[in-house]
């Protein structure tokens, strides 16, 4: 067996790779959030419907996000191998085991919780992603009402896709006001339609609780298992595994589904 | 004070085991947890119709490693940084019932009731846990400086007892605790500097080929380990590990 493999096979270096890809998609959680907010926007979805072109035309987008589906698979499935390989160690169980005395509930359950995260990421994904990428995603015209400089969108049928397709992406690259009119794929109403559902709002605000448990043990787990553990930075990496991944993140993802729920 | 136990008992590795209850009377407070176990099979030695309870311990003063308990759901005890032979009768109540098992991991197979193997610890050593020097007369000690904090540092690491206390509260039967300990107790040295590659990658693969789990960084065997070592040393065995692996000529 040579280094990497030995490296990689190792206790240690099963860990490494939980961490490193698992620090790479708290990255795109970032992107993700930043890029989402734009649902708030009162603009009748046209900064998130010209935001979703950009993201599945930009080669260099497209390139990470094959990673970054890459990283998803390998860091779920791995996880649940682990969780597996992890009960081998102890064939016979305690009759009393007291695991809140010593550690903390998240941190004994991160595979129940990936595997909720997981779940709802191939419903997420079946819903948005496939649909808007390989489904039918209804087209949308944007024009600007020339007496109140007020937004209109208008949906409207598209018999030759392929053919919107190359003139949607030429379009929006220039802002409103420099053309005439913007048509693109109305991902916005789809969301707007698929969160007037109560279950799949449950959904996610019930995957965002465990994404929160999930983050407030993995990212700080993550730099311990990189070797960074030193007091001088484990205030910054609390701080923002909490703050920012556990709270934050999770709240902001929730509030998307809420607000068009009640909206 | 009384106190009802519930002792796992088992005739040896191969059979199966089951707690059973025993009704422990007239217990001091003063009495250490041992103390307690001691009058207990007194009397079933006295009685002579059960077998006396058998279970690992040597120095009785927190230092050599052998007891070992798992008590209630917890390694050693309810009580912080002790060893079961320091946990006095006085940590409970009058009546109270106490779950006692072996510590149980794949690699610490039970030799009988409350007693393990854990042979696994000392092929660990073996692996590397040591430096290589003729011995001889000790040299002048101002001819080797280190600095006081990695002094104390690394003293902290070896107050590892290598009792297992954090094999048995980690939820995964890991020793990367045990095992971290003794790779920064001379990795922080320069005595232990010349063999420190090969000593990291020795010692991580016999701790993987002994069948402990992986470390899931929930910190259990920190907050019960009876010597308090930090998790800052899991670390540094990260970082031992990797850079031998990436940086050295070793594989």
């Amino acid at each position: 067996m040579n280094w990497i493999t030995k490296m990689f096979s190792s206790s240690l270096g099963q860990k490494l790779i939980m961490a490193l890809t698992g620090l790479f998609l708290c990255s795109f959680l970032i992107i993700h959030m930043v890029g989402n907010l734009q649902l708030f926007k009162h603009d009748a979805g046209l900064a998130f419907n010209k935001y979703a072109v950009f993201m599945t035309t930009n080669p260099l987008i497209k390139t990470t996000s094959y990673l970054l589906y890459a990283a998803i698979l390998f860091h779920a499935f791995k996880g649940i191998a682990l969780v597996f390989q992890n009960k081998k160690a102890r064939p016979v169980k305690y009759q009393a085991f007291d695991g809140k005395a010593n550690s903390h509930w998240s941190s004994r359950n991160m595979g129940v919780l990936g595997t909720i995260i997981l779940v709802f990421v191939v419903v997420h994904m079946s819903n948005f992603w496939w649909q808007y990428k390989f489904g039918h995603v209804p087209y949308t015209k944007y024009t600007v009402n020339v007496g109140d400089n007020s937004l209109s969108s208008i949906p409207i049928d598209v018999t030759n896709e392929d053919y919107m397709k190359g003139f949607t992406e030429k379009l929006v690259v220039r802002p409103l006001g420099q053309v005439d009119e913007i048509i693109v794929k109305d991902l916005y109403r789809s969301v707007e339609l698929g969160f007037k559902e109560l279950w799949l709002v449950a959904l996610y605000i019930i995957a965002m609780a465990a994404l929160s448990f999930h983050l407030y043990h993995g990212f700080k787990s993550a730099f311990q298992t990189l070797g960074l553990n030193h007091k001088k930075y484990n205030g910054a990496i609390n701080f923002i595994g909490i703050g920012v991944f556990a709270i934050l993140i999770p709240i902001g993802f929730a509030a998307m589904p809420l607000y068009f729920f009640i909206k | 004070m009384n106190i009802n136990l519930k002792v796992w008992r088992q005739k040896n590795g191969k059979s199966q085991g089951k707690l059973v209850d025993y009704k422990v009377e007239g217990v001091s407070p003063d009495m250490s947890f041992l103390e307690m176990f001691d009058v207990l099979n007194d009397r079933l030695v006295s009685e002579g119709k059960d077998e006396p309870i058998a279970f690992d311990h040597d120095c009785r003063e927190g230092i050599c490693g052998m007891c070992s308990m798992y008590i209630n759901g917890r390694p050693h005890g309810p009580n912080q940084g002790v060893t079961t032979c320091q946990l006095h009768m006085r940590s409970f109540k009058d009546g109270d019932t106490i779950v006692v098992e072996p510590w149980r991991a794949a690699a610490f197979p039970v030799i009988k009731d409350l007693a393990v193997d854990r042979s696994a610890f000392d092929r660990i050593i073996a692996s590397g846990g040591f430096i290589s020097v003729n011995t001889g007369n000790a040299q002048d000690a101002n001819s080797l400086p280190i600095a006081k904090d990695n002094a104390d540092e690394a003293f902290a690491a070896a107050a590892c007892i290598g009792c297992g206390a954090c094999v048995a509260a980690c939820k995964n039967s890991s020793s990367m605790l045990f095992v971290s300990a003794k790779v920064s107790q001379l990795a922080l040295l320069p005595q232990g500097d010349p063999e420190r590659n090969t000593r990291v990658l020795n010692m991580v693969a016999q701790m993987d080929s002994e069948g402990f789990g992986a470390c899931t960084n929930t910190g259990a065997c920190s907050a019960e380990c009876p010597k308090e070592i930090s998790l800052t040393n899991i670390a540094r065995l990260n970082r031992e590990y990797f850079a031998a692996q990436l940086g050295s000529d070793r594989s």
